[in-house]
């Protein structure tokens, strides 16, 4: 018997969720009795996850591998879970994992609960907590299979510190014929992604037109932070759609999301309220955001977040 | 080239989340029911293919007889028929393995979904329809051309996009990308008044079991008030989110 954690890494480097999972893989495996096992594909250094309880490490190396494609990946996530005998699968609520996991649970013949927040609140029956309604409830359901697969929703559970002395194994799967080729990948270089993001900076149409977004990128570039936008925003064509955030737009689960001149509409909140803290900036006091919002100041953007961006300069400069 | 459009009956966007039965089920008192968002992608590409190059174009749900008029409207968007699988969906494995009969059934080459529903927001039928058939499967899908047998893909990626060619059959789960916004169709009166002749065939279930099981619902935790911080006092703004929130 044991856990095993999908650690999801890029170009060699570990995600942030790799952390995340094996965190969590740790917990369950501790509410089980029984040890994780960490799966991990082309890795610089694996090793890095003995910080957050993994025992044992599988690692892959194989070039072929190097461009991701789901249905191989998913495929040897079956082959390292049969060897270890795995009874649950835990996999990350990345592009990728979200890609992935309903193929690794078909071919486990396992039961999938995706977008879960917190350890399972019983093992007998085995019972997780996950968000529905996009973000407006939670569900406890219970996997009713013997072997269960957990999608674990990103910054739900944190990285928690569990330093154990490890062994890393290099692991040979077979590697599976797939239909499905990649031709090219378009990446946009040096911008923090919403995904990968702890801070998010969002404009929305009270910013009045795509020339005001100097400002917003600014103050993104000032605390490290990805930008975004309300869907108006990107339906008018002032921001890029992969910027469009909320119930219909990409998910934020952000530490911090800022959001200026953005009213806070259901389906804007249903995306975003996920962020552990949220700060908003409107003239309306009336706005619905501020309901939502952790801080907020009823105020002109246009007056509050230059002074923002400089007051912020000077704190930088100060806790560097 | 035969489509299949899966489509799922959710609570429209502006839906206040309630529960009864001792917070076990979802209270649907009040609550309208559109087309998932993500699904109006995947049938209006559809609707493209079926303009542009001939395809057929069906549409099916798995559900109970409240999911009609949601099927209907999507016939007034010009789909030229539909299937509804008589069982509520419950569990995204089981509602898989009823779409799957249906696939296997009608001999669709295509089928488009959306990445998620935004009820229980599985994001899990599509791939594991895709790999109860062994299609080829794509999901957070962004681009979709078919020339021949042969498809080009783009799906979404942190901080980009990747362009992937497969031949049919295939699945892909859709969303804003797939078509424009401002090209959703809406239904207009000819296609209301042509849809109710179209038609809608009911499918006996296969009855799969299901993996998963809902429990109860719980809300969303009241949250505390917002603090307001005034407009030319950025400087505590600053120092909240320092030193109480900790996040900068
Ligand atoms: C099916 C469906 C799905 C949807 N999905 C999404 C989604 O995923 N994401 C999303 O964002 N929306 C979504 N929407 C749209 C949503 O309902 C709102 O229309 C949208 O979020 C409003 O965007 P906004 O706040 O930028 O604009 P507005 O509602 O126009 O708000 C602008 C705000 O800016 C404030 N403002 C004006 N001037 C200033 C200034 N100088 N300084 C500071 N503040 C100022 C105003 O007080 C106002 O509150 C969806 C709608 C539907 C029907
Ligand atoms: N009951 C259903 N009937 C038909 N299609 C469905 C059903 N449930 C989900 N789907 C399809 O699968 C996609 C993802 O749904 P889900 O896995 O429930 O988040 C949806 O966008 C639909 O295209």
């Amino acid at each position: 018997m044991s856990v095993l954690v999908f650690a999801e890494t890029s170009e060699g480097k570990f995600k942030k969720s790799a952390f995340e999972v094996t965190s969590y893989g740790k917990k369950v495996a501790e509410q089980l009795s029984t040890n994780v096992v960490v799966l991990t594909i082309n890795s610089n250094e694996p090793t890095l996850l003995y910080a957050y309880g993994a025992e044992k490490i599988l690692n892959v190396s194989n070039d072929d591998l190097k461009i991701f494609n789901a249905k191989i990946v998913a495929n040897i996530i079956k082959q390292a879970a049969e060897k270890e005998s795995s009874q649950v699968v835990i996999i990350d609520s990345n592009t990728n994992g979200l890609y992935l996991a309903s193929t690794v649970a078909v071919n486990l013949n396992a039961g999938y609960a995706s977008n879960v927040v917190a350890l399972p609140s019983e093992t007998t029956p085995f019972t997780v907590k996950r968000k529905v309604f996009s973000n407006k409830a939670f569900s406890n359901t219970l996997i009713t299979t013997d072997i269960k697969v957990i999608g674990l929703a990103k910054n739900s559970f944190g990285l928690v510190e569990n330093s154990v002395s490890g062994t890393v194994e290099e692991f040979s799967p077979s590697i599976i014929e797939s239909a499905l080729a990649s031709e090219s990948i378009e990446q946009t270089t040096g911008k923090v992604t919403i995904a990968d993001a702890d801070i998010v900076v969002s404009g929305g149409r009270g910013l009045k037109g795509p020339e005001n977004w100097g400002m917003i990128e600014e103050l993104a570039e000032v605390l490290g932070a990805a930008t975004a936008c309300s869907k108006p925003v990107s339906d008018l064509g002032w921001r890029p759609h992969s910027e469009h955030v909320g119930q219909t737009g990409k998910p934020v689960a952000s530490n911090l999301y800022i959001a200026v001149g953005i009213s806070g509409a259901i389906q804007h909140l249903a995306g975003v309220n996920s962020s552990k803290v949220k700060v908003v900036i409107n003239t309306d006091p009336e706005a619905p955001f501020f309901k939502a919002a952790d801080y907020g100041i009823v105020g002109d953007a246009f007056e509050v977040v230059p002074k923002l961006i400089e007051k912020l300069k000077d704190f930088k400069a100060n806790n560097a | 080239m035969k489509i299949l459009v899966c489509i799922s009956h959710v609570p429209d966007t502006t839906s206040k989340i309630n529960f009864t039965e001792n917070d076990s089920k979802f209270d649907s008192n009040g609550v309208q029911y559109v087309i998932n968002p993500y699904d109006e992608f995947a049938l209006t590409r559809a609707m493209w293919f079926k303009e542009k190059q001939g395809a057929t174009v069906t549409v099916v749900n798995v559900g109970t007889i409240a999911t009609e008029p949601t099927l209907r409207k999507a016939l007034a968007i010009g789909a030229d028929d539909a299937i509804r699988v008589n069982t509520e969906a419950t569990d995204g494995l089981s509602v898989a393995k009823e779409l799957a009969e249906v696939v296997k059934n009608g001999g669709y080459n295509l089928v488009l979904a959306g990445k998620e529903s935004i009820d229980y927001n599985g994001g899990m039928v599509p791939g594991m329809l895709a790999a109860l058939l062994d299609y080829s499967f794509v999901n957070a899908c962004i681009g979709l051309e078919v020339e021949g047998e042969k498809a080009t893909i783009s799906r979404e990626i942190d901080g980009g996009k990747e362009i992937l060619s497969s031949n049919l059959p295939l699945i892909i789960a859709g969303q804003k990308g797939l078509v424009e916004e401002k090209d959703l169709r809406i239904p207009n009166m000819r296609g209301i008044m042509m849809a109710r002749k179209k038609p809608l065939n009911i499918v006996e279930p296969i009855n799969s079991s299901a993996a998963t099981e809902i429990a109860s619902f719980e809300k969303q935790d009241a949250k505390s008030a917002c603090k307001i911080v005034a407009a030319d006092n950025v400087d505590e703004l600053i120092s909240l989110l320092h030193n109480e929130a900790k996040v900068i």
